[in-house]
């Protein structure tokens, strides 16, 4: 242990809304997914950020254990984590080690299940892996390739293997009016939500515009540009449907 | 042995032998482990009676900052008629005592300086009395007058070019706590008979200075204990003896700290630890049943609504060190015993509650004496509170608690006394960024391009080199502690002399322990620029006369506030560095040194007289304030920041580190509950740590703009936010101020 170097994005030591607790959070270089409304673009590219191997990741993490008690720990974010399984194994294995709660932010895009190797990684990756925190975008596999760049099959897919291994699972649904708000696709959602046996938390993400400062220091259009945040009520409404709220 | 019929009930021993309110509370008080569903809501005369005052308040932000002033009568224990928030109201309030005789009025305090005095009511409109400008010019001597007589040019000149600021040369020196609890327990003529028994034993055969000094101090003790009693007489009240119940242990108690605060003008007037105190009364009143909850809380609420009255007169210079008419009318709630019982009781739930019933304010300035090892129910309900309100700070009672005993109270921001057995002399901060200027400019000051310190050999290279640096910066940290002690000393002795606090000094010991507060400006800038000159190349910019203006730095460095040990090592090393140089020097009446990092909303003065630092600060932009981090430093979110002023030994700072952290309410979690849980365990995680103090405000950048463009909206009327080292009313902060809390670092997340 301790070759496999990761690409470090940065590290956000105060969050509270990535996994239950307080986390630390290390955010992880590299994405494939081209989401239209993404707020950490600057994540994208595969050959930047800080390298550092695991045990040197995780000696950083811990020196704030004293602020989790018995829920924080680790998440790790990105970036997409799942291209660096390896490392992020490895990281996880560490933490587990201390008995730290562990979990996973992911989009599942590398997700595989096709691919033994991948499986065999994944499965290792999740022996020691407390939660997968889920973002489903898209319910319709048309829609979710025109806002993400990407098919939305090997995401469910990771939701169904993760339900059918009883792994808890939070599931995140970012609300962008006119885009992710029909009824019809979060009705395909809720349906999907009832079916799965592992989830313990369904969030509804309200766009921001909070990272669109970003696009413009990166130079990329946005794509979304004016598009509003969703209201009070449309949130609300959406949680309903989703069964958050009655 | 004394004892009075008003004690039944109490039990205990020593504190009946003795003036030892200690040791009262200790056998007398009942810890509470509950939550806050017993607390009562506001009775209609509380509503009434904050009603009219917001009225109040509202009239003097009209009229520019001040509501009403006294020209004509110097103010002392009876200078003034009794006065109350409404004459027609006045059966309502069930604390009563005013400064003056109106509510909101300033009194005319001239002792401190009778120059400032006449400045702050001629900056308001007001025309000062020819007669007592003569009075004060020339049959009687004042403060600010001894402290200019003597001193030496040198000193002027430090002060002049703002190394040395914020001098209590020109008004009170303040954070002197009386133990106005002892009003209470024993009765003034009791106080009045211990004080004379002490004077009796000072000095017999042997009439030195000190001896001679320490007996008129007594007399004017004895004095100033007499004219409580009258001043309370004035109100209809008879306190020679001790408080029967708890509306009068409330009232006594109050008596004492409106004593004080009539014959003071201190930056900080603090009230002390009284409510473990009150709630001994409040508990043997409720078991009796002459007492309700209700009436309970109604105590509480008159109690707090007094000390949102409390108001001095001040000038615009003062205002700009000191936004927004503080008076750190610090209010100590929960700790933990020397026993390990914790000391949270109903009535420390009572105080926070004011917040509630009436709403939030700045004053008085609760603090939470904070250990993870307090009733988890407490520590919710003030997290509860913080995120509601942002008033509170915490301060960490597993440190404090070693030195101080578990009787200490903090006696302005965040500095903690031994409560009646300690007075503080107060002594504003030296500018140690500016300093490092001094250093690498030979004495000259960057900004006004005289020589102040001394003419040692200034840096002529192009590059900073870090060994050159520090041997030169240690030199000039030497010269500065030096003739930073001395003015101290001098402003000390012509304080005592001319402005002797006799009636908060009656209230404590005789035989007191004194310490001798320094404290630290430009901590984080210092540290930053060292690690730059170290980690970095460092070029300097000189002027055409050769003085370094500014500094060009290339390449990444570490910086203070994101847990890296290579800076956080230098601010330890500063920190125990100036310690070990004022500890050289002699102190002033043999108090004990310490020191400390707090600004205050000084900070943004102190920037703007400080030249550009190698760190990438540019000069006059606002310093950080206490020992939170540069301005944008902060890279790995708020924990990181929190580690490293947490690594900074508290006692080597006895006198405060202040942290001023804002956390925006959607990062800190999705749901009440949570975020609750989320504050408490980042508080347990901090102060776990050993750090010393945090003001915790929770609210976004958003809110904060928009209070700025539209202060007239209703909402933001009460809109309090915690700054470092006090609570203020955001929209009463200088435009400048509010432009640099919005600037600081807002850990929200994305």
């Amino acid at each position: 242990m301790g070759q496999v170097k990761g690409r470090i994005h940065s590290v956000e030591t105060f969050g509270l809304v990535d996994g239950p607790g307080v986390r630390y959070v290390v955010f992880l270089q590299g994405c494939r997914m081209r989401c239209k409304y993404c707020h950490n673009p600057e994540t994208w590219k595969l050959d930047e950020g800080e390298e550092k191997t695991a045990q040197e990741v995780f000696a950083k993490a811990y020196r704030y254990k004293s602020y989790w008690k018995d829920n924080g720990g680790l998440t790790v974010s990105g970036g997409e984590p799942l291209l660096q399984i390896d490392f992020l194994t490895e990281l996880f294995t560490l933490a587990k080690e201390k008995g730290i709660h562990t979990t996973l932010d992911t989009s599942a895009n590398p997700f595989d299940p096709d691919s033994p190797e991948f499986m065999e990684k994944f499965e290792k990756l999740m022996e020691v892996t407390d939660l997968v925190m889920l973002d489903i975008k898209e319910m319709d596999p048309e829609k979710h390739k025109v806002l993400t760049g990407q098919t939305n099959e090997n995401i469910l897919a990771l939701a169904d293997w993760l339900s059918d291994h009883g792994k808890a699972m939070w599931i995140r649904h970012v609300l962008v009016p006119d885009l992710t708000d029909d009824e019809e696709g979060l009705q395909a959602l809720r349906a999907k939500l009832d079916q799965w046996t592992n989830v313990e938390r369904v969030e509804i993400l309200p766009y921001h515009t909070l990272g669109l400062f970003k696009w413009e220091n990166l130079g990329i259009a946005y794509p979304l540009e004016g598009v509003r945040t969703p209201t009070q009520e449309e949130v609300e409404k959406a949680e309903k449907i989703l069964g958050i709220r009655e | 042995m004394v004892n009075f019929k008003e004690w039944d009930g109490f039990e205990g021993r020593l504190w009946k032998e003795e003036i030892n309110v200690r040791d009262f509370i200790q056998n007398n008080y009942t810890p509470y482990d509950g939550d806050e569903s017993f607390l009562e809501g506001p009775t209609e005369a509380t509503d009434k009676l904050w009603g009219k005052l917001q009225e109040l308040q509202k009239e003097e932000r009209a009229k520019g900052g001040v509501l009403d002033m006294d020209t004509d009568i110097v103010s002392s224990l009876t200078s003034h008629g009794p006065g109350y928030i409404s004459e027609d109201l006045k059966d309502l309030e069930k604390i009563v005592g005013l400064q003056t005789d109106k509510p909101l009025k300033r009194a005319f305090m001239p002792y401190g300086g009778i120059k400032m005095a006449e400045e702050s009511l001629k900056m308001y409109g007001y025309e000062p009395n020819p007669e007592l400008h003569k009075i004060f010019t020339q049959y009687h001597k004042t403060h600010n007058q001894g402290v200019f007589d003597a001193y030496t040019p040198e000193m002027r000149a430090v002060r002049k070019n703002k190394i040395i600021t914020g001098l209590p040369d020109t008004y009170g020196r303040g954070r002197i706590v009386g133990d106005y609890r002892r009003v209470a327990l024993y009765g003034i003529d009791h106080l009045i008979a211990e004080k004379e028994a002490d004077k009796a034993v000072c000095g017999s055969g042997s009439m030195k200075g000190e001896v001679i000094r320490l007996r008129e101090e007594l007399q004017e003790q004895i004095n100033s204990l007499k004219g409580m009693k009258e001043m309370a007489a004035i109100y209809g009240y008879d306190i020679s003896e001790p408080a029967k119940n708890a509306k009068e242990a409330v009232q006594w108690t109050y008596f004492g700290y409106l004593a004080a605060i009539k014959t003071q003008n201190g930056a900080a007037m603090s009230i002390g630890r009284v409510c473990t105190f009150l709630d001994i009364y409040i508990e043997r009143d409720l078991k009796n049943g002459t007492l309700t909850e209700k009436e309970a809380q109604e105590l509480i609420d008159h109690m707090t609504m007094k000390f949102r009255m409390v108001k001095f007169a001040r000038i615009k210079s003062y205002n700009e060190l000191f936004s927004g008419d503080p008076v750190w009318a610090t209010i100590d709630l929960a700790g933990i015993g020397v026993d390990g019982r914790h000391m949270v009781t109903k009535t420390d739930y009572r105080v926070l509650h004011t917040l509630e019933n009436m709403g939030p304010a700045p004053e008085p300035n609760i603090t939470v004496l904070y250990s993870s090892d307090l009733p988890e129910n407490f520590k919710r309900y003030a997290a509860n509170i913080s995120i509601k309100t942002s008033s509170v700070q915490y301060e960490n009672d597993d440190v404090m608690k070693p030195v101080w005993g578990d009787d200490y109270a903090i006696c302005c921001c965040v500095s903690a006394t031994q409560t009646g057995k300690e007075m503080q002399f107060f002594g504003a901060r030296a500018n140690l960024a500016k300093c490092l200027l001094y250093a690498i400019n030979g004495g000259v000051d960057e900004k006004n391009k005289v020589q102040v310190g001394p003419k040692y050999q200034p840096i002529t290279s192009e590059y900073l080199d870090y060994d050159e640096v520090m041997e030169k910066y240690d030199a000039m940290m030497d010269w500065l502690a030096d003739i930073y002690v001395n003015t101290l000393n001098l402003i000390q002795y012509m304080h005592d002399k001319y402005y002797y606090e006799a009636a908060q000094m009656a209230l404590i010991d005789t035989d007191v322990r004194r310490t001798f507060a320094t404290g630290i400006a430009g901590f984080s800038h210092v540290i930053d620029s060292l690690s730059a000159i170290k980690y970095a190349k460092v070029k300097v910019i000189r002027d055409e006369s050769g003085l370094a203006v500014d500094y060009e730095t290339e390449g990444d460095f570490p910086k203070y506030g994101n847990d890296d040990d290579r800076a956080d090592e230098i601010g330890v090393w500063l920190l125990r560095t100036f310690l070990g140089k004022i500890k050289k020097h002699h102190t002033y009446r043999r108090s004990e040194p310490t020191t400390s990092i707090l600004t205050i909303t000084s900070n943004v003065v102190y920037g703007k007289a400080t030249g550009s630092m190698p760190n990438g600060r540019k000069a006059g932009q606002p310093l950080s304030p206490g020992a939170n981090p540069s301005y944008g430093a902060e890279q790995n979110g708020l924990l990181a920041s929190l580690n490293s002023v947490a690594k900074i030994p508290y006692e080597w700072a006895l006198d405060g580190i202040s942290n001023t952290q804002t956390i925006n309410p959607d990062a800190l979690g999705h749901e009440e509950e949570e975020r609750k849980t989320n504050l408490v365990q980042v508080m347990d995680g901090y102060f776990d740590q050993g750090a010393h103090h945090l003001n915790v405000n929770v609210f976004g950048k958003e809110k904060l703009i928009d209070a700025m463009e539209h202060p007239e909206k209703e909402e933001y009327a009460n809109f309090t936010i915690r700054v470092s080292g006090y609570a203020v009313k955001f929209i009463d902060l200088t435009k400048e101020q509010q432009m640099d809390v919005i600037s600081r670092t807002c850990h929200a997340q994305m």
